[in-house]
C-alpha cells in the first residue's frame, strides 16, 4: 500500500473494502510472473466480492503457472474523490501496484448501469479510454459476463470480448498473450490471433452500416474474422473448476456466505428473461460433487451459512438426494442453509418445513404478472392456485410475512392486468385471515413493481418499452387499488429502467452516450445515492443519440439487431416463434415436458442437455 | 473461559470491530475449535474484545474472550492453531486460561507518531512536552451524542516527547477504561492548541495494557 492511500484511509467509508489481505487471497513472486492482470470488476467491493464467476476466474487465472490475476473494483464516490484530490490512480487490492502498470485487464459485466464504472475504472487507473488509443500489447481490455452478449454500447472502450462461460476460454486467451507478449507481438496480431479463438469477439474487426432511418444495414467483418460469434459453455460441470478454497472479505459483503452453484441453464422459459435463454442449455452437477464442495468450501472458509444457488432450485434433479445430506451437516455445524427459488411443488413445502428448523426465512414469490392471461403471455407458468396455497400453508406455519414482485409494461399489458396485481394480493389478504396461526402479529405484504426492459436473446427482444409516464400512470393505477394498512407498495424509479433499456439494446452509437455521460459525472449508476439522470440526458443531447430509438421505438422481425453476430445458442427462429406464442396467450411447457428446440442443446459434445 | 493475546498490524489495522470478530470466528471456524454460542432466536458464536479498537489504529496487546465446546484443547497450541487460519496483520501471540477481570484493566501503553512532510518544525518539541505540562487541556470528542469537549490531562498517567527524524513520538500511559482516552486525542491536542505544529500524518499504536499498579494484564 502506497502511503497516499494509508492517508486517505482514516477518512473514507469502510476502508477495509480498499486494502486487501484477506484470507486466501493470492500473492505471487513478480519474478517469476510473466503476464499480470488486473480483475476488475465494475461497482464495489461488496457487490464483485458477491459475484460468483468472479470468484471462478480468480481461480482458473492464478491456477495458471506464471500468471498472477489480482483484484480491482469501483471505489465508492468519497473515495473517488479523495483519489481525484490527490492525484492517486486506481491500484489492485492484492499488490497494491497501479493498474496502469498490468499487462492485461479483465472486465466482467453482469449489469448494464455498471457501463460508466467500467469507462471511469479506466479514467482513474489513467489507461486510454479507447481502444485505439492503447496501441501496444499493454493494458489489453477484455470483457465478458452476460452483458457481453450485446456488446455494442462498449465497442469503443474494450479490444475484444469472450462471450460465454469463462472456464475454458480464459485460459487460452491468457496463454496467447503470454506468448505475444514474450515474442513481441503488435497489438494487432494478437488481436488477429485472438479472433480465431471461438467465442472471442474483436469488435474493432467489424464495421457498422446504417440505412437512412438509423436502423441496421450491416456489419461487415474484415476477411478472417468470423461472421457469427457463438457463445463458449462449459459441458460437463462435474469436472469442471469450482473455487472451493476461495477469498474470504474480511468485511461485511453483499452475499457473506458460501455459495454453492448446483446446475446451469433453465427450463422454463419466461419469455423476459435473459438469464433464462442466454444460459442454456441445462447442464447438471452431481449430488456428490455438490456434497463434497459444499464440505470443503465451508471447512475452508468458516462461514456460518451457505446458500445454494441456480436460476430454479426446485429444477434440479437432485435436490431431495443434495438436502437429505446437507441438512444433517448443517444442522450438526450450526451452519444456515439457504435454498432460495423454491416453487410452490410439494417437495419444497416438505423441504422448507425441514429447513424452518434452521430459520425462518421469508416468502417471496415473482408471478411477474397479476393475470393469469399475461403470465401466459410471458409463459410465467406460476398460477393463482400454486400461490395461494403456498401461502395458505405457510400462514398455518406461522409466516405472516410475504414479499411479491411484479413487471409493468409488459407486452399487451392493460389496465386489466394492473388490477389483477392488486385482486391478487388481496386474496393473499384473504388467505391470511382464514389460515393464520399468528395473528397478533399482523400481515405485511410487500409489492414491488419494476419497469419491464426488453433484453437481447429474448422473445421480447423486438417489444417498446413503455413510456416512462405511462408506466408511471400504471404504477399510480395500481397504488389507487390498495387501501389495506398491511401492504407496502414500492416502485422502481422509471429513469434506470429506461436507460438500461437503451444500454441493454444498444448499438455502436450509444459508445459516446457512455463516454459523455461519465465525463459529466456519471458513475455508480445502479447506486441512488449515486444516480445523476442529468449527467446521461446532457449526454444524450450533445451526443444527438435519442433515447427512445432503443426504447419506445421496438425494433423491427425484419430489422437487423445490433447483436445479431453474437449467438447465444438459441436460434432466432426459436425466440420468433415463440414471440407469436405469446401474442396468442399460449404457453410454452418447460424443456422437461417436451424439447421445444431453442437450439441450444446444438452447443454441448460430450453431455446432453438436462433439460 | 479462555483468552487470547492477539497483535492487529499492517493492512489488518483498517478491519473494524464487528468485522474483527467475524473474522475471528470464522477462524476458529476452519481451525475446527468449535465456539459456544450465544442462546436466542439466532445464535451466534460469543467471542469478544475486551476494548474495541478504532479503525487505522495499531496493536500490539488486544485481548479476546471466548470459550470453547470441548475442553479437549492444549491451550499452548491455540496460537498456531489460530494463525495458521488468519490474514496476515491479525497475529496470536498467547494463550490464557482465565484471564483476570477486565474492570481491573484500567491503563494502556501507546505511541502517537506525528509526521512532518517537511521535517520537525523548529522549537514543535519543546512546546509540545510544554503543552503536555498544562493542567488542562479540552479537546473536542465525537461521542454518540455528538461532539462533546474533554479535559484529557486526567487521563494521562505519564507522557514523553521525544523528536525522531521526520517525526514527533509521544509516548503516554493513559486510561482505557472509566474514563477511557482515545489516543488520537493526544495529536488533536496538538491540533487545537499548537495548530502552527500540526502534522501532517498522525499514526498510533496500542503497546501494553496494564492494571492500576501498572502490573501487566492478562
Amino acid at each position: 500500500m502506497t502511503e497516499k492511500l494509508r492517508r486517505l484511509l482514516p477518512n473514507v467509508q469502510k476502508p477495509a473494502r480498499y486494502t486487501g489481505g484477506e484470507y486466501n487471497e493470492i500473492i505471487k513472486d513478480l519474478e517469476n510472473t510473466r503476464v499480470r492482470i488486473a480483475f476488475c470488476f465494475p461497482d464495489t467491493y461488496e457487490i464483485g466480492m458477491s459475484n460468483i464467476g468472479m470468484r471462478i476466474l480468480y481461480g482458473i487465472m492464478n491456477g495458471m503457472d506464471g500468471i498472477w490475476c489480482e483484484r480491482v473494483f469501483h471505489p465508492w464516490g468519497d473515495m473517488v474523490q479523495a483519489m481525484r484530490e490527490h492525484d492517486l490512480p486506481l491500484w489492485a487490492l492484492e499488490s497494491g501496484d497501479p493498474v496502469k502498470d498490468f499487462d492485461m485487464l479483465a472486465f466482467t459485466i453482469g449489469y448494464e448501469m455498471s457501463y460508466t464504472n467500467i469507462l471511469n475504472m479506466l479514467l482513474l487507473s489513467g489507461v486510454p479510454l479507447h481502444s485505439k488509443d492503447r496501441t501496444g500489447l499493454k493494458n489489453m481490455v477484455f470483457a465478458g459476463g452476460v452483458c457481453a452478449f450485446n456488446p455494442e454500447p462498449l465497442c469503443d472502450f474494450i479490444d475484444f470480448f469472450c462471450i460465454g462461460e469463462g472456464e475454458d476460454i480464459t485460459p487460452e486467451v491468457v496463454s496467447l498473450y503470454v506468448r505475444a507478449k514474450a515474442e513481441n507481438w503488435t497489438k494487432e496480431a494478437f488481436l488477429r490471433q485472438v479472433s480465431q479463438i471461438p467465442g472471442v469477439y474483436v469488435p474493432s474487426f467489424y464495421t457498422p452500416e446504417y440505412n437512412d432511418d438509423g436502423t441496421m444495414k450491416a456489419l461487415h467483418p474484415a476477411p478472417g474474422a468470423p461472421k457469427t460469434v457463438l457463445k463458449r459453455i462449459v459441458e460437463d460441470l462435474d469436472k469442471a473448476y469450482y473455487p472451493t478454497k476461495t477469498i474470504v472479505a474480511s468485511t461485511e459483503i453483499v452475499h457473506d456466505r458460501a455459495n454453492l452453484e448446483i446446475f446451469r441453464g433453465c427450463i422454463r422459459g419466461c419469455r423476459f428473461c435473459q438469464a433464462g435463454f442466454s444460459c442454456r442449455p441445462v447442464r447438471k452437477k452431481s449430488a456428490e460433487t455438490l456434497l463434497k464442495q459444499a464440505k470443503e468450501l465451508l471447512t475452508d472458509s468458516g462461514h456460518n451459512e451457505i446458500t445454494i444457488s441456480s436460476l430454479s432450485t426446485s429444477d434440479y434433479r437432485q435436490l431431495r438426494e443434495l438436502t437429505d445430506q446437507l441438512i444433517p451437516y448443517c444442522e450438526a455445524g450450526k451452519i444456515n442453509l439457504s435454498v432460495p427459488s423454491l416453487r410452490a411443488d410439494n417437495f419444497s413445502k416438505e423441504l422448507t418445513a425441514r429447513l424452518q428448523t434452521l430459520r425462518k426465512s421469508s416468502l417471496t414469490f415473482a408471478p411477474e404478472a397479476g393475470t393469469q392471461r399475461l403470465r401466459d403471455v410471458i409463459n410465467k407458468n406460476l398460477t393463482e392456485e400454486e400461490i395461494l396455497s403456498s401461502c395458505e400453508n405457510a400462514f398455518r406455519g406461522g409466516w405472516s410475512s410475504v414479499k411479491l414482485y411484479f413487471m409493468l409494461g409488459l407486452p399487451t399489458e392493460t389496465d386489466e392486468d394492473v388490477k389483477g396485481i392488486a385482486e391478487l394480493v388481496h386474496k393473499i389478504i384473504l388467505c391470511w385471515k382464514e389460515n393464520a396461526t399468528q395473528r397478533k402479529k399482523g400481515l405485511r405484504i410487500h409489492v414491488a413493481t419494476a419497469y419491464f426492459v426488453p433484453k437481447p436473446h429474448t422473445p421480447f427482444q423486438w417489444e417498446q418499452q413503455i413510456t416512462t409516464e405511462e408506466y408511471l400512470r400504471r404504477c399510480r393505477l395500481l397504488k389507487s387499488y390498495f387501501y389495506c394498512k398491511s401492504i407496502e407498495y414500492n416502485y422502481h424509479t422509471p429513469d434506470i429502467s429506461r436507460l438500461e433499456a437503451v444500454t441493454a439494446r444498444g448499438d455502436r452509437r450509444v459508445g459516446p452516450v457512455l463516454e459523455a455521460a461519465t465525463k459529466n459525472g456519471a458513475m455508480l449508476d445502479g447506486w441512488d445515492e449515486y444516480f445523476n439522470l442529468q449527467a446521461w440526458n446532457a449526454a444524450f443531447e450533445s451526443c444527438g443519440v435519442d433515447p427512445d430509438f432503443y426504447t419506445t421505438r421496438g425494433f423491427g422481425e425484419e430489422e437487423l439487431l445490433p447483436w445479431e453476430h453474437i449467438s447465444v445458442g438459441v436460434t432466432k427462429k426459436f425466440l420468433l416463434r415463440e414471440r407469436k406464442r405469446a401474442y396468442a396467450e399460449e404457453i410454452t411447457p418447460d424443456c422437461r415436458q417436451g424439447c421445444a428446440g431453442c437450439g441450444a442443446s446444438n452447443l454441448l459434445r460430450e453431455v446432453e442437455c438436462d433439460a | 473461559m479462555l483468552r487470547i493475546l492477539f497483535e492487529k498490524t499492517g493492512r489488518a489495522v483498517w478491519i473494524s470491530h464487528l468485522d474483527l470478530m467475524r473474522l475471528f470466528q470464522r477462524a476458529f471456524q476452519r481451525a475446527g475449535l468449535p465456539l459456544t454460542h450465544t442462546q436466542g432466536y439466532n445464535p451466534r458464536p460469543s467471542v469478544s474484545i475486551a476494548l474495541p479498537l478504532s479503525v487505522g489504529i495499531e496493536s500490539r496487546c488486544e485481548l479476546l474472550d471466548f470459550a470453547l465446546e470441548t475442553d479437549d484443547v492444549d491451550v499452548t497450541k491455540l496460537p498456531q492453531m489460530l494463525n495458521e487460519k488468519l490474514i496476515p496483520g491479525v497475529r496470536v501471540l498467547a494463550a490464557y486460561v482465565d484471564g483476570r477481570k477486565l474492570k481491573d484493566l484500567t491503563h494502556m501503553a501507546v505511541t502517537v507518531t506525528l509526521t512532518y512532510d517537511a521535517g520537525v518544525p523548529d522549537g514543535a518539541e519543546d512546546a509540545i512536552s510544554a503543552l503536555f505540562r498544562r493542567e488542562s487541556l479540552v479537546v473536542p470528542k465525537k461521542g454518540k451524542n455528538g461532539i462533546i469537549d474533554q479535559d484529557i490531562v486526567p487521563m494521562i498517567r505519564r507522557i514523553t516527547v521525544a523528536g525522531e527524524g521526520r517525526c514527533i513520538v509521544l509516548t503516554a500511559l493513559i486510561c482505557c477504561q472509566n474514563p477511557t482516552l482515545n489516543p488520537m486525542q493526544l495529536a488533536s491536542a496538538v491540533e487545537r492548541y499548537l495548530p502552527e505544529f500540526s502534522p501532517d500524518d498522525v499514526t498510533c499504536q496500542r503497546l501494553e495494557v496494564y492494571d492500576s499498579s501498572e502490573v501487566i494484564f492478562r
